[in-house]
């Protein structure tokens, strides 16, 4: 199995997302991660998803995704051309003893600290998969108290967009 | 499904009045008879009740108050099956509703153009497990092509425009359109021709030309092809373009259970069904094929057998209107995605020029498949206990009734004898239910058939289990003067579930028994059913009274006709692949398989 980032170009209709995440499960593919939002195009939303598939699969997934009415445009997204990011809220444990080593690793990070109390802090981290990972590893041994995980966004590089051949076919 | 028969309206000049304003209900009305629906099969209740209010004035539109909304949509099925038009059924919420849903699913698996209206509690109300409330968008969404949820009188027109245009085109299917209480109640300016908007809904009808030409050279070169014709045929409206082509190339045809009738059974390059319970020739020319053309067909499970096992030698010309069939079960070397309509159009000047160059010959091939042919045709014995041989029955009612006639069967033995042992001349002539094994389809598709044709003769072969399910719907066709004609192959069980439990299950005939026919109480008495619901009953228990009854059945049409024809249980049907073996292992009879040639 392999990890492969679609990026579906939707109408922003009510019971879209259902529609799509029941062809997944229907078909018996698994969602790994799942991000939604609104576009530069009112009325046109954005589902990024993560699934674990192989090739030949995939492609038959692509295809069902394709038939659903409100779906206007899915695009494999790899990772060489593409931007990827993961969004995380982390909060972990601190003392006095600890502090300051943890604010070390999340300037080394380039990631926030958004909340402070006496005995926790809640970092903010922006990344690819392999840095927030790579982050998590470093705060696990002072005890992660909890997180908080979007859905991987992704965009492809260079000047091209997803919604510009849709929008100039209709 | 052509493209130019698509009732959506064009741009029209914009009227200079203002448009009038109508309640939702009078909104669903209105748009139905713009899109020129002309018939109707449904049941109201609570949630629809204000568009019952309007219909009960239409005068184009004639509403035929079925007796289960399961046959609602089985008719509006049968309608769509036989004529091509758009098939419609209406329900109330709840479980009117979920009433629908095995005709929904029944004909997403067939691709049937189908439009279901239901109504839904008022919009204030869903989400609160109101009365009669049920999530039906949500609860057929895998079972639809689309759904919507109406919940504004100003957004019908589009909606059921948009409807129509989705069930009717590209791969037709069915289309949910749920309308709330207040939706129909609320009124709004009526536009006609609203504006259709669906950006990500634009199905590819035109093939591409370099496919095209491949698929042609592929054709002339090949030695041992096969036409898979498949129930897209039907759906395309293609059989003119098939006979044509098929003619042109002298290519062996097969015709699947939903393509019966696509192509003449009477004609010479005709092999039959293939599959499970397909032909000798149909299923072997299959096997050792070097090329199949697949048109409209879906590699069903049915059809492959275990695929691996499948025409191992075959390359495949895969036709498809819906992109998503093609490799889904077996790769394709040349995919074509486009109407097989216009496939087969651009294909004939295509295979001309290729042929002219390569001189294609399959006499050789036509050796093979005449020489099983003559060792395997398709036929059956005489059963030994005295009885009725039910396919001996069927290939009657075939013969006295005709090519003109429709044949609406359910699902089991007398489906596949149906199929087997009338002969098809027409698209539109056989109606089943193929992929969803729908029992209790019979009766009221055959009702939505003549509804559709009324100057057809209409059959449902139906079983003494099938019948059983829906044949309430008599009560419907004597009321509206609906004179189908019944024929119950009363074999006193579960009949294909016995068959396997005979062949698989140690003889273990665990919960099939029916005791309908011989020798039991004929619990029910399907003649004092068939009195009860004002139909001509007759049983025929011996083979001298076979043919007059069917001619009796023939001339009745003052109201519906039962036949309680009481045929042997221990038929079967052959040939037969079992299940989960390559088609290579058909039997042609118990314990005799053919012998084939293996490479």
């Amino acid at each position: 199995m392999s990890h492969h980032v679609l990026s579906l170009l939707v109408e922003d209709k009510p019971g879209l997302l259902t529609r799509v995440a029941g062809l997944f499960a229907r078909r018996g593919f698994n969602i790994i991660s799942l991000a939604v939002g609104t576009t530069e195009v009112p009325g046109l939303s954005r589902i990024t998803v993560v699934v674990d598939v192989e090739g030949l699969p995939l492609e038959q997934v692509t295809k069902q995704l394709n038939k659903l009415v409100n779906v206007l445009k899915i695009v494999e997204l790899d990772s060489a051309q593409s931007v990827q990011r993961e969004h995380m809220l982390i909060k972990v444990r601190v003392d006095s003893t600890t502090r300051s080593q943890i604010l070390e690793a999340a300037t080394l990070f380039r990631a926030r600290i958004v909340d402070v109390a006496t005995d926790a802090l809640v970092i903010e981290v922006t990344g690819d998969t392999a840095k927030v990972e790579a982050l998590l590893r470093v705060l696990e041994p002072y005890g992660i108290k909890e997180i908080a995980q979007s859905g991987l966004l992704a965009m492809g590089r260079g000047s091209k967009s997803i919604s510009e051949r849709v929008l100039k076919n209709s | 499904m052509p493209t130019e028969a698509t009732p959506v309206p064009g741009p029209s000049a914009p009227s200079r009045s203002e448009p009038p304003v109508l309640t939702g209900s009078g909104a669903i009305l209105a748009s139905l008879e713009k899109l020129g629906v002309t018939d109707v099969f449904g049941l109201p209740g609570g949630a629809i009740m204000p568009f019952y209010d309007e219909l009960m004035a239409s005068t184009a539109i004639r509403h035929i108050l079925v007796r289960h909304e399961q046959g609602a949509g089985h008719a509006a099925e049968g309608y769509a099956a036989a004529s091509g038009r758009l098939g419609v059924c209406i329900a109330t919420s709840g479980p009117g509703a979920t009433n629908l849903v095995t005709a929904i699913a029944d004909a997403y698996m067939d691709s049937v153009p189908l439009l279901a209206i239901t109504g839904q509690v008022f919009s204030t109300s869903m989400g609160t497990d109101a009365f009669q409330e049920v999530d039906i968008t949500g609860i057929t969404m895998p079972i639809t092509k689309h759904s919507f949820l109406v919940t504004k009188p100003e957004d019908v027109p589009g909606v059921l425009a948009a409807a129509v245009h989705i069930a009717t085109t590209g791969r037709p299917g069915p289309v949910l359109v749920d309308v709330t209480k207040d939706a129909q109640q609320k009124s709004a300016p009526f536009i006609w021709p609203p504006k259709i908007d669906l950006p990500g809904y634009r199905p590819v009808t035109k093939a591409h030309g370099k496919q095209i030409n491949a698929a042609a050279q592929l054709i002339a070169e090949s030695r041992r092809p096969v036409l898979y014709v498949g129930g897209g045929v039907i759906r395309a409206g293609a059989h003119a373009e098939l006979l044509r082509f098929a003619e042109e190339t002298g290519a062996p045809v097969v015709t699947t259970l939903m393509a019966r009738g696509a192509f003449p059974d009477s004609h010479q390059q005709n092999l039959g069904m293939p599959g499970m319970h397909g032909t000798v020739p149909s299923v072997l020319a299959l096997q050792e094929s070097d090329l199949l053309i697949a048109l409209g067909a879906r590699f069903d499970d049915r059809v492959t057998g275990k695929v691996s096992e499948f025409a191992p030698h075959a390359k495949v010309i895969h036709v498809d209107i819906d992109p998503a069939e093609i490799g889904k079960i077996r790769a394709a070397d040349v995919p074509i995605v486009g109407d097989a309509r216009e496939v087969l159009l651009d294909l004939l000047p295509a295979y001309r020029d290729a042929a002219k160059a390569v001189k294609p010959d399959f006499s050789d091939w036509w050796k093979r498949i005449e020489s099983l042919r003559t060792q395997y045709p398709l036929g059956y014995t005489l059963p030994d206990d005295g009885l009725l041989s039910p396919q001996w029955v069927i290939q009657k009612i075939g013969e006295l009734s005709g090519p003109e006639a429709v044949y609406a069967a359910g699902v089991g033995q007398h489906q596949m004898w149906a199929a087997q042992f009338i002969k098809y001349e027409r698209p539109g002539s056989w109606l089943n239910s193929g992929g969803a094994g729908t029992m209790g389809y019979a009766v009221p598709a055959a009702m939505g058939a003549k509804v559709a044709q009324p100057d057809r003769l209409v059959w449902a072969i139906d079983g003494d289990g099938c019948f059983q399910m829906t044949n309430q719907e008599l009560a419907t066709c004597t009321i509206n003067e609906i004179p189908i004609k019944v024929a119950v192959i009363n074999n006193s069980s579960l009949g294909m579930v016995r068959q396997w439990q005979t062949l698989f299950y140690d003889g273990r005939h665990s919960f099939t028994d029916l005791n309908t026919g011989h020798d039991t109480a004929m619990i029910p008495d399907f003649i004092k059913m068939a009195d009860a619901y004002g139909a001509l009953g007759i049983r025929v228990t011996k083979p001298e009274e076979v043919e007059p009854a069917i001619r009796l059945a023939m001339e009745t049409n003052d109201r519906p006709v039962v036949i309680d024809f009481i045929v042997s249980r221990d038929a079967m049907v052959w040939p037969m692949v079992p299940q989960g073996v390559g088609n290579s292992q058909v039997q042609y009879a118990r314990d005799h398989a053919p012998e084939w040639e293996r490479e």
